[in-house]
């Protein structure tokens, strides 16, 4: 079953694989600090969605889609137009260099992100077993 | 999209004659105290008196510069108000001195705070001109600041491109003077920048030339510098393929080995160009074994191999061994004169710190924590990469 993007259903699936993952939960054991994620209109959406991931050493310890940035606290916001998301999603698009070429766009303490890339590299790794649907 | 970022490029012999031009009112040329001994200070500063600028001399950086030593030099150009920068030296230097320019810039900004994103706002108060005393670093035309947090014991790969030198001076008579081991050590690096820059994910059309170049400037010339420090040809030849490697990793990026050579200097105290071109082979058959094409290209290029796939890229990693050995350099980390278990107890804390280096995530094949682990191990003893 595939999960369509952006949604409730895919976070929290993503949750689900963000929690499987040794390798995560070994790459950002001391890690403190959530994030809402938030796709922007682009040509190909016309929606801004945002989605919630709480992430606590190695965990995620909620995920859900949220009505607005403002609903929940979270120490990174990362906004992007959807397809920006779709190439991160399918490994097109590391977020860290997305990030330096303002693809991605980080509100948010950068420099504690760059003190772990390996646990960035697992959240992609995670995000790609996401069986995904674009709605192509 | 992506940028390609560089300072102007002054270079070949009679570079530093690019001073004498120079328009400013004061300069502080940051750099160590060996360099002031050697006489290569009051060269830069012979110049600059001509041009009229009034010099002053932060001579306090050490080999892998900490914290504390940018910000006293961020003090004491407070204190001076220079509209000149110059590092002068290697990389430890020349990133000392664009650490110490971005905090006479911003007195509040900690140095860990100098990341790549969004705006810096720089040349308020001052610019900044890089002169590279070895050929290796190529730190005269990154933007890269590699600083020592010295209670961790781990470096810390900091900057943003804005704080790229304004002008690079690269002239081969800054590094005449090398010593044999030097002279090996940085153009191993060079090599490594090479071959990182060329294999790494972020590799683009703009810095392949730069980086094929490179390493074929090293494999050609580095053993004849390393030979007969006079031979003025194989300095020039080599400072310019360190620049070019500079170039060409500065704008895509560096790889696993340079997040395996930074712990190991951290740790061990390893000078880096030894610690990453140690590493490098193993790197490169660990990668080979899922994606051998842009190493199996490299090798092809620089005449190694034209046999294609992991055995070219096997091949690059052999050649690459031969040069470590002809200008007498560790191919393991044995030979760095490091007791086994002294390693062995520091293993994981490598492998930790490894994985926390921002380098480590454009290998071409993501290590585990046991895969990054067994390499540690394996490149110990020398023994080559079969998993």
């Amino acid at each position: 079953m595939a999960f369509k993007f952006p949604s409730d259903e895919w976070v929290k699936e993503f949750a689900s694989q963000l929690n499987a993952s040794e390798a995560y939960a070994k790459s950002a054991e001391d890690w403190e600090g959530d994030f809402i994620f938030i796709s922007e209109p682009d040509k190909v959406s016309s929606e801004t969605r945002y989605l919630f991931v709480g992430l606590n050493h190695g965990k995620c310890t909620d995920a859900a889609e949220v009505a607005s940035e403002n609903e929940r606290e979270a120490a990174f916001v990362i906004r992007a137009p959807y397809s920006n998301w779709r190439k991160v999603i399918e490994g097109k698009l590391d977020p860290i260099q997305g990030m330096m070429t303002r693809k991605l766009k980080l509100k948010g303490d950068m420099t504690k992100i760059l003190r772990y890339p390996k646990a960035a590299k697992e959240l992609v790794n995670c995000v790609s077993r996401v069986p995904t649907d674009f709605g192509d | 999209m992506w940028n390609f970022v560089s300072p102007r490029i002054v270079f070949g012999e009679g570079a530093l004659e690019v001073l004498d031009e120079l328009e400013g009112r004061r300069a502080l040329i940051v750099t160590d105290a060996t360099l002031v001994q050697l006489g290569l200070v009051d060269r830069v500063k012979a110049h600059l008196d001509s041009a009229g600028i009034e010099v002053h001399i932060f001579d306090e950086v050490e080999p892998d510069p900490s914290v504390q030593t940018v910000q006293r030099g961020a003090k004491v150009a407070l204190e001076l108000a220079p509209d000149w920068i110059v590092g002068l030296g290697g990389g430890s230097p020349m990133d000392a001195a664009k650490a110490i320019w971005v905090l006479y810039e911003h007195p509040d900004m900690e140095p860990a705070a100098i990341n790549p994103i969004g705006d810096l706002v720089l040349r308020r108060k001052a610019r900044l001109i890089t002169i590279t005393t070895t050929s290796g670093t190529g730190a005269e035309v990154t933007w890269g600041i590699v600083l020592t947090d010295t209670e961790g014991q781990r470096k810390m790969g900091l900057g943003h491109p804005e704080n790229k030198a304004d002008i690079a001076i690269v002239d081969p008579e800054m590094a005449a003077g090398m010593p044999p081991q030097l002279t090996a050590d940085t153009g191993l690096d060079a090599l490594t920048h090479a071959v990182e820059g060329y294999t790494c994910t972020w590799q683009t059309d703009l810095t392949d030339g730069l980086c094929l170049s490179a390493a074929r400037l090293v494999f050609q010339y580095l053993p004849r510098a390393v030979t007969d420090g006079s031979d003025m040809e194989a300095r020039e030849r080599m400072h310019n393929a360190a620049t070019c490697a500079g170039l060409g990793f500065g704008n895509a990026m560096a790889s696993m080995a340079h997040a395996m050579g930074h712990t190991l200097g951290a740790v061990f105290h390893v000078p880096h160009g030894r610690a990453v071109a140690l590493f490098l082979p193993y790197t490169i058959e660990f990668g080979a074994g899922e994606e051998p094409e842009r190493f199996a290209e490299m090798a092809a290029f620089i005449g190694c191999s034209n046999e294609g796939g992991k055995k070219a890229a096997q091949a690059l990693a052999g050649f690459i061994r031969d040069l470590c050995q002809k200008v007498g350099n560790p191919t393991k980390v044995v030979e760095a004169g490091i007791e086994r278990e002294a390693y062995e107890a520091q293993v994981d804390k490598m492998v930790d710190d490894a994985f926390n280096d921002t380098q480590i995530i454009t290998a071409v094949r993501s290590p585990s924590y046991e895969q990054l682990r067994q390499l540690f191990l394996y490149a110990y003893d020398g023994q080559p990469i079969d998993f």
